[in-house]
């Protein structure tokens, strides 16, 4: 049977269509105002990219912050649930998987069976997930996606102070006025996101394997800050920004079958 | 006086609050603390009080949340260490 | 090219009462309170408020002190050696190079607090550029209770200059703008102002006129301090110090959710931290002199 996985993010809304454990299609649409029209578009692209029409999908599933306002389904998975769900079924050997949007990031302890054991989040503060980057790469006048590899050239850590993403912007501001380094900046808003995210892993506990998983798990940077953190190999697996959806599409087939 | 350190932020209350009119400045949190949150000296509050007295470190204040998440098991959770070594009883944990 | 306004910015200034004679005068204290946004300095003459100066912190802490004293002390004739006493307070309280003595403004807002609404008060809060703090005071403004956020900048002025500077409108008209509406509106449901920043362009996006905007937000931040106040136990008289007292739409929503009146003050409600200080040097001085 065919299912799909909708995940309805803060920032964007994914789409995965599964087949037997196989995924046949993929679809990311910015969530932009009106979600209900967004979530409709990343179903729209993933049929296309599988070939299918809508008919052939059996089951829906909706993840995210915004799964209440799905139009498909009133089926629903947690954003603990399906991250645990879906980590499993690309890294069977994972114990802990992290993920970092753009509004939140989690931590959760899961078995061998993708079964949630535990689990923490940031929430409702910008300084526990990736809005923290955007905004610091605003104030470093950079795009996003520079953040991460420019913070790889860093060669020191700076500290910052600030904990509040708006009082670190004036922080940064401050030291782009003090000559401090593009890179090293870069990477201390980085380490430091790391930092708050780690404290939520170690309230949970951890064990190998450890994967991160979310938009933030693009950002080379802070995969890097969340191994220097953590002292230990992070996975990251292949599209980890659809890991959620990917769960919620397994819970779909799981519960139609 | 009640002295809270910490914050609010949009995902809770992050206090500890120390009783300094219970606090006897004995030092015990300092040392029972693994993550080394507590300072003892001159309270800076009162100018007038002479005793020192248990604080929490200015660098703490504003991730206490995350420094203390470690003694703050979901489950099983066992008495915080700095709230059991006071024995006058002055510090209490709001989250 | 046009110029970009620059919407937060309030006006600095400066006061001395030109009717006083300082040079026979006992004992001259100041307070100087270095704020992470603001900066003011006070200059109490035998006890009785002489100068003061308010203006914007800059970069460097020390020069912004010299700057905020010299401010105080301009066309009085007095100078720094006149002084007997100084007392540095406020974020960078340390970094006052002419100050004897370093005070937290929670011991500062206290004791400029007790002076400036009266010994009846007994809840101080005091709403800053870059925190909030609450206070709880005896009638001789000593602390009872007290708890500070500076961690997050919901709640503070900071918080209250992003959304002057989203919507184009100048930070003092704030307060009277949001009251314009007919309705109050839902608050914004975010507490962290980044969020509640992305909440607001969504309903201007809606079409949200920006008085209603506002109005969400102020209705938001007064919430937000009320329950950062429950955990001091609010007790009557109730006084709001710091530049947001100047903001009758967080003011007024504040006042309405506490069920209290906040005490008026003819003092501008931003040197309550450095009155305080001054306070303390005065107190200190006699102290120095007796021993």
């Amino acid at each position: 049977m065919i299912s799909a996985g909708i995940d309805i993010g803060a920032k964007t809304v994914k789409t995965v269509l599964l087949e037997d454990g196989k995924i046949l299609g993929k679809g990311l649409v910015p969530a932009g105002l009106d979600t209900v029209a967004s979530t409709k578009q990343t179903l729209k692209r993933a049929l296309a990219a599988a070939g299918l029409t809508v008919e052939k999908v059996e089951g829906f599933m909706a993840t995210g912050t915004g799964r209440k306002s799905c139009p498909f389904t009133d089926a629903e998975i947690t954003e603990v649930g399906a991250a645990a769900k879906g980590i499993n079924h690309v890294l069977e050997s994972c114990r802990a998987v992290i993920d970092v949007g753009a509004e939140e990031g989690r931590a959760v302890r899961c078995d061998a069976k993708g079964k949630v054991i535990d689990f923490a989040f940031n929430e409702k503060c910008a300084a526990g997930a990736g809005t923290f980057a955007e905004g610091m790469a605003r104030a470093l006048e950079i795009p996003l996606e520079e953040l991460g590899p420019l913070s790889l050239k860093a060669r020191q850590a700076v500290p910052m102070n600030a904990q509040c993403a708006v009082f670190a912007e004036s922080e940064v501001v401050t030291l782009i006025h003090n000559k401090t380094p593009r890179e090293d900046i870069a990477r201390a808003v980085l380490d430091a996101i790391a930092s708050r995210i780690i404290s939520m892993v170690r309230k949970v506990g951890f064990e190998k394997d450890v994967a991160l998983i979310g938009g933030m798990a693009l950002n080379p940077g802070f995969v890097e800050s969340m191994k220097r953190g953590l002292e230990m190999d992070v996975h990251v697996p292949e599209d980890p920004e659809y890991i959620g959806a990917l769960g919620a599409a397994l819970a779909a087939a799981e519960q139609t079958t | 006086m009640i002295a809270n350190y910490g914050y609010k932020n949009g995902s809770g209350d992050f206090f500890i609050a120390i009783d300094t009119d219970k606090c006897d400045g004995c030092g015990d949190c300092v040392s029972a603390c693994p993550n080394n949150v507590f300072v003892v000296g001159e309270d800076p509050n009162d100018p007038l009080r002479d005793e020192p007295v248990a604080m929490v470190g200015e660098e703490h204040r504003k991730k206490l949340k995350y420094t203390c998440a470690p003694c703050k098991p979901d489950r099983d959770r066992s008495a915080l260490a700095c709230v059991a070594a006071c024995k006058p009883l002055a510090i209490s944990h709001s989250w | 090219m046009t110029d970009k306004k620059e919407f937060w910015r309030w006006k600095e200034y400066r006061w001395h009462d030109e009717t006083m004679d300082w040079k026979n005068a006992d004992i001259i204290s100041t307070g100087v309170d270095i704020g992470s946004v603001s900066s003011q300095a006070v200059i109490l003459v035998d006890g009785k408020l002489y100068a003061f100066s308010n203006q914007r912190t800059g970069s460097d802490s020390p020069e912004s002190a010299n700057q905020a004293i010299n401010w105080a002390m301009e066309n009085t004739g007095m100078t720094l050696d006149d002084i007997h006493y100084s007392v540095g307070t406020g974020y960078g309280r340390v970094n006052v190079p002419f100050a004897d003595k370093a005070i937290t403004e929670i011991a500062c807002h206290a004791r400029g607090g007790n002076f400036m609404y009266g010994p009846s008060v007994r809840t101080i809060l005091d709403m800053g550029g870059q925190d909030c703090k609450a206070i709880r005071c005896d009638e001789k403004g000593k602390v009872e209770a007290f708890l500070m956020n500076d961690k997050c900048a919901a709640g503070t002025g900071r918080g209250m200059e992003v959304f002057a500077d989203l919507l184009s409108v100048p930070i003092e008209e704030v307060g009277e703008l949001s009251l314009s509406v007919e309705e109050e509106p839902e608050p914004v449901s975010s507490t962290c102002v980044v969020f509640a920043k992305s909440e607001a362009s969504a309903l201007l996006r809606e079409g949200w006129p920006k008085h209603k905007v506002l109005a969400a937000y102020c209705a938001a931040m007064a919430h937000r301090i009320v329950t950062l106040l429950e955990r001091i136990d609010v007790q009557r008289d109730f006084a709001i110090t710091g530049g947001i007292a100047k903001n009758s739409g967080v003011v007024k929503r504040l006042e309405k959710e506490l069920g209290l009146e906040a005490l008026k003050s003819t003092y501008d409600s931003q040197i309550a931290g450095a009155l305080g200080g001054a306070l303390f040097a005065r107190a200190l001085e006699t102290k120095r002199r007796k021993s």
